[in-house]
């Protein structure tokens, strides 16, 4: 089985995020740069499917040279290759455009399902898995607690509100993973020391032939505003305290 | 110059960090607390690969090296330091004696397995009569027809006492001959389960309960003559040469603990409320923390850099020395600060730092006193 795992590297959920001056984006100084943990659902999910069937996982992301650390990182968990889409014009690209590139490098290889985080942590976008499934022409299952694939077909689980949806699709398909899904594991000592060794194709825009005319821009960003601080109302009284916070609801908050 | 890791250091200390934050220090105040051993935390680091890092594959390691071995003992021992301590016993020093004077009988009977995880191996240098001043070794080792017969004690045996401990490595004195007028101290390999060799009581410690520490006893113990280990009259030598890479493993335990004293003072002093503000505000707070990063990085690159010379066959005697007598003693004022910050709450089990501060002291003692590394460094200074 051809199975692809595509991965981003984030900010570490813990890493203190400051906006740029100019808005432009965020300071990369000093950050600590992660797998986003959706996609690491995909990749733990992508590695069990090819112990359970055969065939091999092959890791696609996008980004700059740093984000060459995330594709060792899926080989040293077990994928047996990388292909590594770097080019500047496509560093911080909207969901479309990377949705795109990872199409035109997965077209380029044999694959019978294709996994992706159900979002990715920074950008909170929850498209490019989606978009990809479309551009590829192919069926897709988002948000996935649940996976099982055989026969030439995956069975999927989709909680949605106060139920839950099980879809079942031919291959290849899309499957964007959910918290749920599995416990990823940890790259073990010898897959760390071996993932050096494990190729990875590193192509551009132009060895791809993929236009990178974004189709959303990001205007500017903005932190969001500082949190007022609580407010303690005093007094002995609990029946005057409550009329209080009921007039402060009432007029300060206006949510009653 | 070049201060960066390789690609695999840093994922090693990704993984290790992510390990202890998730399996491991949930445990912690448990594990303290009942002196039950987490053999399934073991078995998971065996899986992981983590007991054989700086081995080659054929000797059942993961083929990388002193450097990301260290970075993984620190990181375990932020969650737990008695993980430190197993990983410095077993593989900086037993196996790694397998590893370099063994013979290849000796390592694929003993270091393979030990590299895999599925065994533990113990150090047996110290005796009642024997601490720092090691070469007053009273345990005896002679020849009868093809065995050795052993008589002796060792004590404070670190991890003999787990399931899954198969050899105790010891030195013993064997005594001069006509031909040698001088005595010899060699090492052996005495695996549990041999005749003649007991456990005495499991020690009842002030930390580190987990890590059954016996005392060994031998009375007229067999051992086939092929358990004799590395070159005779240098089994000493043998002892005191894996005993630097041990320093190097208390200084990264050391730096582990710290760290996690670090990080649970950071956090209080910065929700604590006293005088209507966090007390972080306070210079008298803040400046203690600010001290306790310092040090802590300054410790961590002493050890790297003592790793990093090991890596490279270059000779780090002092350096091994500086790294473990300034985190050993960086941690105890670290944790002491922790639990000054933490005030009366610091006293209390339900606190981390109360853990950190019991743990930390014998930093200061194992793999050589504060005292033994001020003489290593003082007689290699010219």
């Amino acid at each position: 089985m051809n199975i692809v795992a595509c991965v981003k590297q984030v900010p570490d959920t813990e890493a203190l995020i400051k906006v740029k001056p100019d808005g432009s984006g965020i300071e990369e100084g000093g950050i600590k740069w992660v797998m986003n943990p959706y996609d690491e659902f995909g990749v733990e999910e992508a590695l069990k499917l090819k112990e359970k069937l055969g065939g091999e996982v092959t890791v696609v992301s996008v980004g700059p040279a740093r984000t060459m650390e995330t594709i060792r990182t899926a080989l040293a968990m077990g994928a047996e290759k990388g292909i590594h889409i770097d080019d500047p014009a496509l560093y911080n690209a909207d969901a479309y455009t990377t949705a795109n590139a990872l199409a035109a490098a997965i077209k380029e290889i044999p694959y019978d399902i294709i996994f992706c985080g159900q979002r990715a942590i920074d950008g909170d976008m929850g498209q490019v898995g989606s978009i990809l499934a479309e551009l590829l022409d192919i069926p897709q299952c988002t948000i996935v607690t649940k996976l099982d694939v055989g026969d030439g077909k995956a069975t999927a689980v989709k909680p949605i509100e106060g139920a839950q949806l099980v879809l079942e699709t031919s291959l290849p398909c899309v499957i964007t993973a959910q918290k749920g899904l599995n416990e990823p594991r940890y790259a073990s000592l010898p897959g760390i020391m071996k993932a050096k060794k494990k190729p990875v194709d590193v192509k551009n825009a132009a060895a791809l032939g993929i236009s990178v005319e974004p189709k959303a821009k990001i205007e500017k960003m903005t932190p969001p505003p500082a949190r007022p601080p609580g407010k303690i109302i005093e007094g002995e009284d609990p029946a005057a305290k409550a009329a209080e916070v009921i007039r402060l609801l009432r007029e300060e908050a206006k949510v009653i | 110059m070049d201060f960066s890791f390789t690609e695999e250091q840093q994922m090693i200390r990704d993984m290790s960090r992510k390990f202890a934050d998730d399996v491991v220090m949930p445990r912690a105040e448990e594990l303290e607390k009942t002196g039950e051993y987490p053999y399934d935390i073991l078995a998971q680091m065996a899986d992981l690969g983590m007991m054989g890092i700086p081995f080659p594959e054929n000797y059942g390691g993961s083929g990388g090296d002193w450097t990301g071995m260290h970075l993984c003992i620190e990181e375990l021992s932020r969650g737990d330091a008695t993980l430190g301590a197993l990983l410095d016993v077993t593989t900086s020093v037993v196996a790694q004696e397998l590893y370099e004077f063994g013979t290849e009988e000796q390592k694929q009977k003993w270091l393979i397995p030990m590299a895999q995880g599925k065994e533990i191996g113990a150090f047996g240098l110290t005796e009642p009569g024997a601490g720092s001043d090691a070469g007053a070794t009273k345990t005896t080792a002679q020849l009868n027809g093809d065995e050795w017969v052993i008589n002796g004690t060792k004590q404070f045996i670190t991890n003999i006492g787990l399931d899954t401990a198969s050899i105790v490595i010891i030195t013993a004195r064997t005594k001069s001959t006509e031909e040698r007028k001088r005595d010899q101290i060699n090492t052996y390999i005495v695996p549990k389960g041999t005749q003649g060799f007991t456990l005495g009581k499991r020690y009842d410690k002030m930390s580190w309960q987990h890590s059954a520490t016996h005392e060994c006893i031998f009375e007229d113990c067999r051992i086939p003559r092929g358990y004799f280990l590395g070159k005779e009259g240098r089994g000493f030598a043998q002892h005191l040469a894996v005993l630097q890479t041990g320093r190097i493993s208390i200084a990264a335990m050391s730096v582990g603990l710290a760290q996690a004293c670090f990080e649970a003072s950071l956090k209080y002093a910065k929700e604590r409320v006293q005088f209507g503000q966090p007390i972080y505000n306070f210079q008298g707070v803040s400046f203690k923390i600010a001290d306790m990063a310092m040090n802590i990085e300054l410790a961590r690159n002493m050890y790297l850099k003592a790793c990093w010379l090991k890596d490279n066959n270059m000779p780090h005697v002092l350096e091994a020395a500086y790294a473990k007598l300034f985190a050993s003693e960086m941690c105890e004022k670290v944790a002491s600060d922790a639990y000054q910050i933490h005030g009366g709450y610091g006293f209390m089990n339900e606190y981390a730092v109360s853990r950190y501060y019991k743990g930390c002291k014998i930093l200061q003692i194992v793999e050589g006193t504060s005292e033994v590394q001020r003489m290593v460094i003082s007689r290699n200074l010219g």
